[in-house]
């Protein structure tokens, strides 16, 4: 009986070991790393998107983002959508608007909160993101997203464009084209379609800059966020709804 | 000291075969998911947490309300329960490792379960249960030790009270995944905490019973009559308790006028949800169990309550889980609305093989670990010869 007890727990002792050892490994290896230069805390990266400007049956802004991110053009349940069209209607009214939605880059993110792994998380300068590396595709991000912004990749992908690390098992959303702003580009993919299509409907900008045409609209015009009730704070905007 | 079962080892072997066969179907499941990716399920964008989720909440809870028996022995002094202690305590662990095998297994990178143990986000509820549930096998490890070895049982009391205080701190944090989701209309509520809780209790006390009748049939044992009374009873007034609160977290809803299209889809709109939930939970899960322990007698009453009571506990979080995501989200409040990405409709969904092998690969592990720990720990409850 003693020896049963005794091999039980240094079974156990040595199960133990063998569970952390590669964990506390991996910290250090993970301290060890160079810090990098990071995003501009003066800067808040935002979208402000007029609905009165955005044309119904216009999907120039998908079709751009998912050109720009790799995307597959695939509206199956089980297909990643980082920005989609939402036709509108007023119940009461029966006014209507086409409104693009994608992630709203909160500055309350309840992703942000939720994720146990601190894989979600919101940069200096505003945009929200989930990291790839600690991303365990858990999805309780995705439950507490109000916008359903967020999609989970099901699927084994192939041809990954280099600067939009993506991967089976993880969740992704809009990430405001950030390697296009980290390369000192001023406009996101989206923004760039519409304005070629003529329509004008999504301007990027800093909305900390009172200079930058967004911190101007957003002063001048009455625009809303969307599920304002929640106290996010969202930095994508919305004129005309 | 394992006469009874050594007189049969062949069961012994039998069922470890059985638990075996179908741990190892769920892991074979898990394998082909991480594959292949949750495509092979019937999860997508919109009910990303499917019957894997149903599962493993399930024996989550369970694995909290099964240590009940233990804290009412221990903490409160009942001879009858102090029996069972230790079935209870072994049945929490097995519960708690199948559930979390069930939830870990269908991560989107399972392979990744070590960052989850090295990363943490202190303000994620899911990470704080990261702490519950280890903390709770510490825990329930340290109490089964006092109360097994005769040198320690002197700090089985304090044990027992840390045991019964971390089970509410487990099930308030089981409950809180859902409580703290403010943007889905199901969920977002303080009462899911204490409804966890008391849900926990009925199941946990039938998931008990079943498996206590069981391990004593195997043994050629019968439970003492008196004392499957006062275990039915109990479970009579836990399973009323639950269903008054079930109708309080309605009935609050439904006061409010926000919330009165999600109500009206869960309770009568919503196709399989309202079925679900009114013929699984309400009368299969709740009403008939009540109605069978009150007026029936002897084992068969109960087991046939306890039985009940486990399928509409599946039928409840069916509709808890799967509902609560089938309804859209309202992004756009007073407006009718629709997209590509099935904004504004219910979302449709319908468990594949793997999830159910899983699952049941889930509850398959937590029968192994308490098949292997009754025999090799000798923990079927011992009652004194009633008194003819």
């Amino acid at each position: 009986m003693t020896s049963r007890r005794g091999f039980m727990g240094t079974a156990a002792a040595a199960i133990g070991g063998v569970m952390l050892a590669p964990g506390i490994q991996l910290i250090e290896v993970a301290r060890a790393a160079a810090p990098s230069a990071g995003a501009n805390p003066q800067v808040r990266w935002g979208m402000l998107i007029d609905t009165n400007q955005c044309e119904p049956g216009c999907n120039d802004c998908v079709t751009a983002c998912n050109t720009e991110n790799g995307l597959a053009a695939d509206t199956r349940p089980t297909a990643a959508q980082w920005i989609r069209k939402v036709e509108i209607k007023e119940i009461k009214t029966g006014r209507q608007a086409s409104v693009p939605v994608m992630c709203q880059h909160c500055a309350e993110p309840p992703c942000v909160d939720v994720c146990p792994t601190g894989a979600s998380f919101k940069r200096a300068d505003g945009i929200v993101l989930v990291d790839r590396h600690s991303c365990i595709g858990c999805r309780y991000c995705v439950m507490a997203c109000p916008y359903k912004a967020r999609s989970f990749v099901h699927e084994p992908l192939t041809d990954q464009k280099a600067d939009v690390p993506r991967g089976k098992g993880c969740v992704e959303s809009c990430t405001l084209c950030v390697h296009r702003i980290d390369q000192g580009d001023k406009t996101t993919a989206c923004a760039e379609a519409c304005t070629k299509a003529g329509h004008h409907a999504i301007i990027f900008g800093d909305l900390n800059d009172p200079d930058s045409e967004i911190a101007r609209r957003v002063r001048e015009l009455r625009t809303t966020q969307l599920r304002a009730d929640l106290r996010l704070d969202p930095g994508v905007r919305y004129q005309g709804l | 000291m394992n006469a009874d079962w050594s007189s049969d080892a062949r069961r012994f072997w039998l069922l470890l075969v059985l638990g075996g066969t179908v741990t190892a179907l769920g892991l074979g499941a898990a394998h082909f998911m991480e594959a292949h990716g949750h495509i092979v399920t019937g999860m997508d964008n919109s009910v990303v947490w499917g019957l894997p989720h149903v599962f493993a909440i399930f024996m989550i809870v369970t694995a909290s309300g099964v240590l009940n028996i233990a804290s009412v022995g221990t903490v409160f002094g009942q001879s009858v329960y102090k029996a069972r202690a230790p079935l209870s305590g072994l049945l929490s662990v097995a519960l708690l490792a199948g559930g979390l095998m069930v939830l870990m297994l269908d991560l989107g990178r399972p392979e990744r379960v070590i960052v989850a143990a090295t990363h943490y986000n202190f303000r994620s509820v899911f990470a704080w249960n990261v702490f519950l549930y280890s903390g709770l096998v510490a825990v329930v490890a340290i109490y089964l030790w006092t109360l097994l070895e005769r040198r320690m049982n002197v700090w089985s009391k304090p044990a027992g009270m840390a045991a019964l205080v971390w089970r509410f701190a487990l099930t308030t944090g089981t409950g809180s995944i859902f409580g703290f989701l403010v943007a889905r209309q199901a969920y977002q509520s303080a009462l899911l905490a204490p409804l966890f809780i008391v849900l926990s209790f009925g199941w946990g006390l039938a998931v008990f019973l079943l498996v206590q009748a069981a391990m004593l049939a195997w043994n050629g044992r019968r439970l003492d009559a008196d004392i499957e009374r006062r275990l039915s009873r109990l479970l009579g007034v836990f399973v009323a308790t639950s269903l008054y609160l079930v109708a309080v977290y309605h009935g609050t809803n439904l006061y409010f006028a926000r919330q009165s299209t999600f109500e009206a889809f869960i309770l009568r709109d919503g196709g399989i949800f309202p079925l679900l939930f009114w013929a699984g939970y309400v009368v299969l899960g709740s009403v008939l169990p009540l109605v069978l322990l009150w007026r029936g007698t002897g084992p068969r009453a109960a087991l046939g309550a306890s039985a009940l009571v486990c399928a509409g506990a599946f039928a409840f979080l069916y509709v808890f889980i799967i509902g609560g995501q089938a309804f859209p989200l309202e992004i756009f409040p007073g407006f009718e609305v629709h997209s590509s990405f099935g904004d504004g409709a219910i979302a449709h969904y319908g468990p594949r093989w793997p999830e159910w092998l899983l699952g049941l690969g889930g509850v398959g592990a937590a029968f192994v670990i308490t098949v292997v720990g009754v025999r090799v720990l000798d923990l079927l409850p011992r009652d004194p010869e009633p008194a003819q």
